[in-house]
């Protein structure tokens, strides 16, 4: 048997050890759990940036949002169930933005599966999107979220010390605006029951 | 035998990086069937660009029969061969292709989205995707006729993933012979359409 050269090893070494950490397909987000690690590039658009509460250039992580709630949809301009549900999240947007006492506390992001930031365009200007849309070309972050199917809502409470933990993770489109906005008020605990 | 080794063992190396679930859509549920990573091109090409658009008719799922020749100085076309009903990559392009409508029109072309499929399983696996657009053509009989007329039947087959850009002369402007694996860019079709205009 020939010797395998020690270089060859080593970079299968490195690329297995790559793959059990950052690029391995993990599992959903649970409920109770933390989101994995994801780094988004901080928006060009002054508006989007100061929707999110960000300063600067370079990336960011969903849990430096400023806001109490981070509501992510996982979705593809390419799926279908993505492109009937976008009025539907964009009331949901429009339901958090009237309520001047939930407005600096909850903020929506989409995450475009395998879109690159043309077509993530696409999808904005066709729905006329109004919060912020990031592409994921190469499916990176959709796989270090389990590779769920779309629509793929995940919703995270962000607490006073930088720490988070997700409160909703679910497949399939939110039905109703309100009636969703009303669970994730109670999951978040920002309305209490009753 | 280390410049064979070096290269196989990045490339391998690379596969474990790229990772891309298409038809991911909560629409197909399960029943999308996963071929596994298939040979990128497994047919040779018959036609090149400033070609003359071999004609063809086939029936659609709704009923008609739809022709290359009934566009000819009338719109541009695009033909999108895609290999199967129920796969991955095809259950996520033909969707994208109905979202802009807008910009076929602004390119004053239209699409034929053809695979060697029958008509009730194209009919079927279309459905969920709303109203769609352009024709759905079924290349089922004579099997694959139009796909091997284009040079893009495999040998197992099904057709290429492929697109053809057709200008309202009936000459080839674009050819794209995808890797069956990967779904085509978009802004690479509508770049494309945009040399139309010129």
């Amino acid at each position: 048997m020939k010797k395998i050269p020690l270089f060859c090893l080593v970079i299968i070494a490195f690329f297995l050890t790559i793959n059990l950490t950052v690029f391995a397909a993990g599992k959903p987000p649970e409920e109770g759990g933390t989101l994995p690690l994801i780094k988004l590039p901080v928006p060009e658009s002054a508006g989007e940036k100061a929707y999110l509460g960000l300063k600067g250039k370079g990336s960011f992580t969903i849990p430096q949002i400023k806001a109490d709630v981070v509501i992510i949809e996982i979705f593809s301009m390419y799926c279908p169930y993505c492109q009937n549900e976008a009025p539907r999240v964009n009331e949901l947007y429009q339901a958090i933005e009237k309520d001047t006492e939930l407005k600096n506390k909850i903020k929506i992001i989409g995450i475009g599966a395998g879109n690159t930031p043309f077509e993530v365009d696409v999808f904005r200007k066709k729905y006329q999107i109004p919060f912020p849309l990031f592409p994921d070309v190469d499916f990176s972050i959709h796989k270090v979220c389990g590779e769920v199917r779309t629509p793929y809502f995940i919703g995270i409470k962000i607490n006073k010390d930088g720490t988070h933990e997700v409160i909703y993770s679910k497949l399939g489109t939110i039905q109703d605006a309100q009636q969703f906005l009303d669970l994730i008020l109670k999951k978040s605990g920002l309305k209490k029951e009753g | 035998m280390m410049k064979k080794i070096i290269p196989a063992t990045v490339l391998t190396a690379i596969l474990f990086l790229v990772s891309a679930v298409y038809g991911a859509s909560e629409m197909f549920k399960d029943y999308i069937y996963q071929p596994g990573t298939l040979k990128p091109i497994d047919s040779k090409p018959k036609l090149k660009v400033g070609d003359k658009a071999p004609d063809f008719a086939l029936s659609s799922i709704t009923g008609e029969k739809v022709s290359l020749s009934q566009y000819i100085g009338k719109k541009n076309v695009v033909i999108s061969f895609v290999p199967a009903a129920w796969t991955p990559v095809c259950s996520d392009q033909w969707p994208g292709y109905n979202l802009v409508k807008d910009i076929f029109d602004q390119y004053d072309t239209t699409l034929l989205g053809i695979t060697v499929d029958n008509i009730p399983t194209l009919y079927a696996w279309t459905r969920p995707m709303g109203d769609i657009w352009f024709p759905v053509l079924s290349d089922f009989w004579p099997h694959g006729k139009v796909a091997k007329k284009y040079g893009v039947l495999r040998s197992n087959g099904v057709s290429e993933r492929a697109l053809f850009v057709i200008d309202k002369k009936g000459i080839i402007r674009y050819i794209d012979v995808h890797d069956i694996n990967k779904r085509p860019l978009l802004e690479d079709l509508v770049k494309e359409l945009e040399k139309l205009k010129k």
